[in-house]
């Protein structure tokens, strides 16, 4: 470093219209109108017009295949990153959610729509008991107990033959027609994208991320800390079982493999590569990383390799995401500055 | 009679499981999930030193206990070196290491029943009446040295004290002049051998299959949060629990129930006294 030579530094500052549109008051123009709509729009819209530009019946189920990632990483973000827990076991809800609506509507004759809705809410109620006994705990405990449930569920189901064993539950019914079975998963994931984004930004949400910041606070505020965290796993829960049963549907079979270690993994990288906390992100993610892996398909296991390595490589480098990234172009504008 | 051997046997494997990783996350606070992974990479690192290079099998076990510390120290030094201390990309950068290494292998072609280590001595012996083969038996001998060798080096070494003192309070360690990133790093290092260790010492038992490096990491935390994490007499105390219960259910309730002993044992650990059963942590810093 020469004396004498102009140090400059880049700052980065918000810009104008993102200040006066951060309140509804100052929305004076149609420019800041459509600032403000323009990203939800763009989602909103692409998301229900892709199906109609995708090239054939494969690729639209590719899309079905999208959103249902979608909700698994919307589930984990909302745990990992406004309650402070990490699931590594989206496959455990993808599993419960998806037996309960393959019994029910086989065992019971229920409509495909409604047994859906049954399998989410009983499901996340059933998953919520099964890690109510690591809630109380601080740490890596959570993390563990998800990896192991899916494994262990699986084997469960594999060793003592129950609920179809090793072949599975056939003759599930689909969906009442295509457009439904296209479009219902689509509008699932802007409903609970929305729904969970305006959730964090109430007073629970508050609550929430308090949990994950400091816990001991949020407990001498005399609040109990467990009863949150359980409800923000019911949340979450209920999300991946609802992408369990849709993806149930689809395929019209439930089996062992709804615990693949790919509903795991693929959310976990979705949401590191789209940005963490960000909601929006892990929905750009999957948008990103399912129609690679579906152009891998031939490779095998290679897939969870290369996103393994793609989550890898995100979150030791560049952990704040595409979104952030997005985020920071889109609201503020950079200059250099003299020191 | 067969209960108590076979139990013994089961358990030092478990503690062998245990011990890598009960030591990387006592020392550097790291839960290392790429351990099972490490576990079965050794293991195939024996078996191609072995057959494809070649190599004597003293030789291609010492390779690969060579070769699995440095791919651990490797591993700390380019990737969880910058996430230490962030506890969820901690957990999800290790297990992402963990996935790419196990899956990389199963793509390779390493599945199936096909790779098999060869006994370090053939043959088997009675005792009491039970035949159990010399490979069990050493691994009971070598664990126990194992582990007898890990209490010196941390009692009498300066690099083993160095790391009993991170592990008991890093700043302290800090302050006294102790590197805390190198020691991490020797850390893994030796996790990363331990592992290697219990590899070479077990897979002569089955097959050298992906699915174990699952397993073993279940296996591996779960002995580790039963005995207390932080604490190894914990772990090895607790891997005798666990190890005797499998082969009790085993025995009386048949083989099917062998797996849901491990997930059982951590469950009812958290309910009842969630720092384990030697915990040195206290139980206010962990529960909320």
């Amino acid at each position: 470093m020469k004396a004498g030579t102009q140090q400059h530094r880049r700052e980065r500052i918000d810009r104008g219209i993102k200040i006066r549109t951060d309140g509804l008051y100052a929305l004076m123009s149609w420019r800041e109108l459509a600032y403000l709509i323009a990203p939800r729009f763009i989602l909103i819209a692409g998301l229900l017009i892709l199906p109609q530009v995708m090239p054939g019946m494969y690729w639209q189920r590719v899309i079905s295949i999208v959103c249902i990632y979608a909700l698994l990483a919307i589930s984990f973000d909302f745990l990992a990153h406004y309650a402070g827990l990490v699931s590594l076991g989206g496959a455990f809800f993808v599993g419960t959610g998806g037996y309960l609506t393959a019994l029910l509507n086989t065992g019971l004759g229920m409509n495909p729509l409604l047994s859906i809705v049954c399998a989410t809410l009983l499901g996340g109620v059933f998953c919520t008991l099964l890690l109510l006994p690591c809630l109380p705990l601080r740490g890596v405990y959570f993390a563990i107990v998800t990896l192991m449930y899916p494994l262990f569920l699986a084997r469960v189901i594999e060793a003592l033959d129950i609920i179809g064993g090793t072949d599975g539950i056939m003759g599930i019914d689909s969906f009442p027609n295509a457009w439904l079975e296209q479009y219902w998963v689509i509008i699932m994931v802007l409903l609970f994208l929305f729904a969970v984004r305006r959730l964090v930004n109430m007073d629970i949400g508050l609550v929430l991320r308090a949990v994950k910041d400091n816990d001991q606070a949020v407990r001498a505020s005399g609040m109990n800390v467990t009863h949150y965290k359980a409800l923000a796993v019911l949340i979450a829960a209920s999300i991946g079982c609802m992408a369990g049963a849709c993806l149930v549907h689809i395929y019209m079979w439930a089996g062992i493999s709804t615990f693949a270690l790919d509903f795991s993994v693929l959310p976990i990288a979705a949401t590191v590569i789209g940005g963490s906390g960000t909601l929006v992100g892990p929905v750009i993610g999957c948008l990103i990383l399912v129609p690679v892996s579906e152009l891998l398909r031939d490779f095998g296991t290679l897939r969870i390799v290369f996103y393994s390595l793609i989550l890898l490589g995100f979150i030791v480098f560049r952990s704040e995401g595409l979104m952030a990234y997005g985020q920071r172009k889109y609201q503020q504008f950079e200059r250099w500055t003299k020191i | 009679m067969d209960i108590l051997i076979y139990g013994t046997i089961n358990s030092v494997a478990l503690a062998l499981y245990a011990l890598g990783f009960a030591l990387v996350y006592g020392i550097s606070r790291l839960p290392n999930f790429a351990h099972g992974a490490l576990y079965v990479l050794s293991g195939f690192i024996v078996w191609s030193a072995l057959n494809t290079l070649g190599i004597n099998y003293f030789f291609s076990i010492i390779l690969s206990l060579i070769i699995t510390a440095i791919i651990g120290a490797l591993i700390y030094q380019f990737f969880l070196i910058r996430v230490r201390g962030m506890e969820i990309s901690e957990i999800i950068a290790s297990y992402a290491i963990a996935l790419a290494i196990l899956e990389g292998l199963r793509w390779g072609g390493f599945k199936g029943m096909t790779y098999t280590l060869p006994a370090f001595i053939e043959g088997s012996t009675t005792i009491a009446g039970i035949s159990v083969d010399y490979q069990r038996l050493l691994v009971v001998a070598i664990g126990a040295a194992l582990v007898g060798c890990l209490w010196l080096f941390t009692r009498y070494t300066r690099v083993g004290l160095a790391l009993k003192g991170m592990a008991q309070d890093e700043r302290a360690a800090l302050m006294l002049g102790i590197d805390s990133d190198l020691m991490a790093l020797v850390a893994m290092g030796i996790g990363s051998m331990l592992a290697a260790f219990a590899a070479i010492l077990l897979l002569p038992l089955g097959n050298v299959v992906v699915e174990s490096g699952y397993n073993v990491l279940i296996l591996a935390i779960a002995v580790c949060i039963v005995g207390g994490i932080g604490s190894w007499m914990g772990a090895v105390l607790a891997a005798f629990l666990i190890g005797f219960a499998q082969i009790l259910t085993v025995v009386y309730l048949g083989s099917h129930y062998q797996m849901m002993v491990a997930l059982l044992a951590i469950i009812l650990t958290l309910i009842l006294k969630p720092s384990g059963l030697f915990g040195q942590q206290k139980e206010l810093e962990e529960r909320v």
